[in-house]
């Protein structure tokens, strides 16, 4: 049951095989048993989870189920769960029961399935390792000495652990992809826009965007096609029509062609990382894809230009927690201007005071031309080499990461090597474009840490993404393994 | 080009972040750290190029100017610090 697809599940529900209700208790009491090592999870509510499963127990009796109907789900820690702690793995809000649902929330609830818990995190999705919650690191569960990858940490180990069928994630420079890279999972990060970013809680408005992480691309489509839709509440969410995101899941790739980026495959990858991407893509042509090279000559500048616009964005978003309206606030001070500072210095950690001391500094008086204007028509440049790029080829592939898993503490001392980590990610944000990580293989000592092949789609082009997706996982067998103590 | 304590403690003074004098100095070498790193930025040539703020190149949407949210004010104010008759309270700012 547990390594069950979502179509397995929803079949099981609907044919009374198992109830809701012992499916959230059984994934409850896995919770309890394997979450003291992974911590995974930083909030888990029997009741509530239970309340939401008996209720969704009577819309499968009454004949009212959707597809997804019962099936449990975790979210990040960053998505406002009305009456639930939602932290986003800070001290900061370490005290906040949310008094509302994120539109992404209300679509799940609306779809019928039944939160299982909300997931540790890296503090204000600041962060590649999950090193930097509040709550502390999360284990990945292949390898407990290692990190699950970031911002989305614990979705990653909750679903690789099969905690969780499925958990939603936020992507702003790779915080979906990288940890389904290091996790052994598929991640979809989907066009800016097409998944509303109210009651996420903001990090950097122009690059967030909320995505499913699950076992497969039939699972991610399924998720994707009730989560997506347009949020008037959201400034940003474009206003689209409703789409099935599984209707190009039978589609055979035949005359598919495949760009890859000559600057992807250069320096950096490492060599069993390099092994397993190229085995995929050698799969890829014997089910009828082509492969071309493409340029993205100005990707090189996507790590350093992210790092002036997000901490930009993330210094004017994080400004709201300033000890009034909600969250944390110092017990001790003098005066107002004393009560904000010290608030703000002891409810955020480093690695968020890092991020806002840089974008306050890139946006102050003198620098806001060097720095700022500069990060952004860079930006313009890494757009503009995917539209060219994308004239060649139909889709854009390479690895997700540059190596599988490090470990816990590697990399925590050192900002500038942590940020390195998502060199083939960060680009797909600045664009805009969806982007997904499949497994595609193992590497590491022993060939026991998984290693992940990054899509990259056109603009809305999500469904077929997630078809020359499914294609490969018709064909191998990565996505369904799990890890041993699993 | 590296910045000294001076400048950091402007920094944190503007983003009203507290900095003890302990942390100064490991503050100061970590963001000089990311300052290089923002560096490489200025080597490329950008002239005659827009800057991009976003995906796409949007208007703001404008609505029906009508209530559309009820009054929740005691939902929201459950999760304030400190809160009295409806008020937020914060340490006085007048004598």
């Amino acid at each position: 049951m547990i390594n069950s697809s979502l179509k397995e599940l929803g079949a099981a529900l609907a044919e009374k095989r198992i109830s809701s209700v012992e499916l959230a208790t059984l994934l409850i009491e896995r919770i309890e048993a394997l979450n003291p090592t992974l911590n995974a999870f930083i909030t888990v509510d029997r009741e509530k989870t239970l309340a939401m499963a008996r209720d969704a127990d009577r819309r499968l009796g009454a004949g009212l189920a959707g597809p997804l109907t019962g099936i449990p789900l975790a979210h990040k820690d960053i998505f406002c769960s009305e009456g639930w702690l939602t932290t986003c793995g800070s001290k900061m809000l370490a005290n906040f029961a949310s008094p509302y649902d994120a539109h992404v929330v209300q679509l799940m609830k609306a779809a019928g399935l039944v939160t299982l818990g909300k997931t540790n995190m890296d503090e204000f999705a600041m962060g590649s390792s999950n090193e930097t919650s509040f709550y502390g690191p999360v284990k990945n569960p292949w390898d407990n000495t290692r990190v699950p990858g970031g911002s989305s940490g614990g979705s990653a180990a909750a679903v690789a652990a099969r905690l969780t069928p499925a958990a939603t994630g936020t992507d702003t420079g790779g915080s979906i992809r990288q940890p389904a890279a290091l996790c052994g999972l598929t991640g979809v990060k989907p066009t800016y826009g097409v998944v509303s970013r109210y009651g996420m809680i903001a990090f950097a408005s122009s690059l967030d965007q909320g995505g499913p992480m699950a076992k497969s691309a039939e699972d991610c489509a399924l998720l994707l096609s009730a989560m997506s839709g347009f949020d008037p509440r959201d400034s940003t969410s474009l206003d689209r029509p409703a789409e099935d995101y599984r209707r190009d899941l039978e589609k055979p790739l035949a005359g598919l062609k495949i760009g890859l980026p000559r600057e992807f495959f250069a320096a950096g990858m490492a060599a069993d990382v390099r092994e397993a991407v190229d085995e995929a893509l050698a799969e890829y042509r014997r089910q009828g894809a082509v492969t071309v090279e493409v340029s993205l000559p100005s990707s090189g500048l996507s790590v350093p230009a992210y790092y002036v616009i997000a901490p930009a964005e993330a210094s004017s978003n994080l400004s709201r927690f300033d000890g009034v309206r909600y969250g944390y606030r110092a017990p001790e001070y003098t005066d107002l201007a004393d009560m904000y500072c010290k608030t703000r210095a002891q409810g955020f950690g480093a690695e968020v005071k890092r991020r806002i001391l840089i974008g306050t500094y890139v946006l102050s008086h003198g620098y806001y031309d060097a720095y700022y204007l500069q990060a952004q028509k860079i930006r313009r440049l890494i757009a503009n080499d995917f539209v060219q790029a994308f004239r060649h080829c139909d889709i854009i592939m390479g690895p997700t990461t540059p190596s599988t898993a490090f470990a816990l503490g590697a990399k925590s001392d050192d900002p500038v090597e942590m940020y390195l980590s998502d060199i083939y990610t960060i680009a797909v944000n600045l664009a805009g474009l969806p982007g997904m990580s499949i497994p595609c293989g193992f590497g590491g000592e022993g060939g026991k840490l998984p290693v992940g092949l990054q899509l990259i789609g056109n603009y809305f082009d999500e469904a077929r993404m997630l078809g020359v997706a499914h294609r490969y996982q018709l064909a191998t067998d990565w996505h369904k393994r799990m890890p041993e103590e699993a | 080009m590296p910045l000294n304590l001076d400048q950091i403690e402007r920094l944190a003074r503007l983003a009203r972040i507290e900095i003890s004098a302990a942390d100064g100095g490991e503050t100061r070498d970590r963001l000089n750290d990311v300052f290089a790193l923002i560096e490489q930025l200025q080597a490329a040539d950008t002239r005659g190029i827009e800057p991009m703020a976003h995906a796409f190149e949007l208007a703001q949407r404008l609505r029906e100017d009508a209530v559309t949210e009820s009054d929740r004010r005691e939902a929201y104010q459950a999760v304030a610090p400190e809160v009295e008759a409806g008020l937020y309270l914060v340490p006085r700012v007048m004598e």
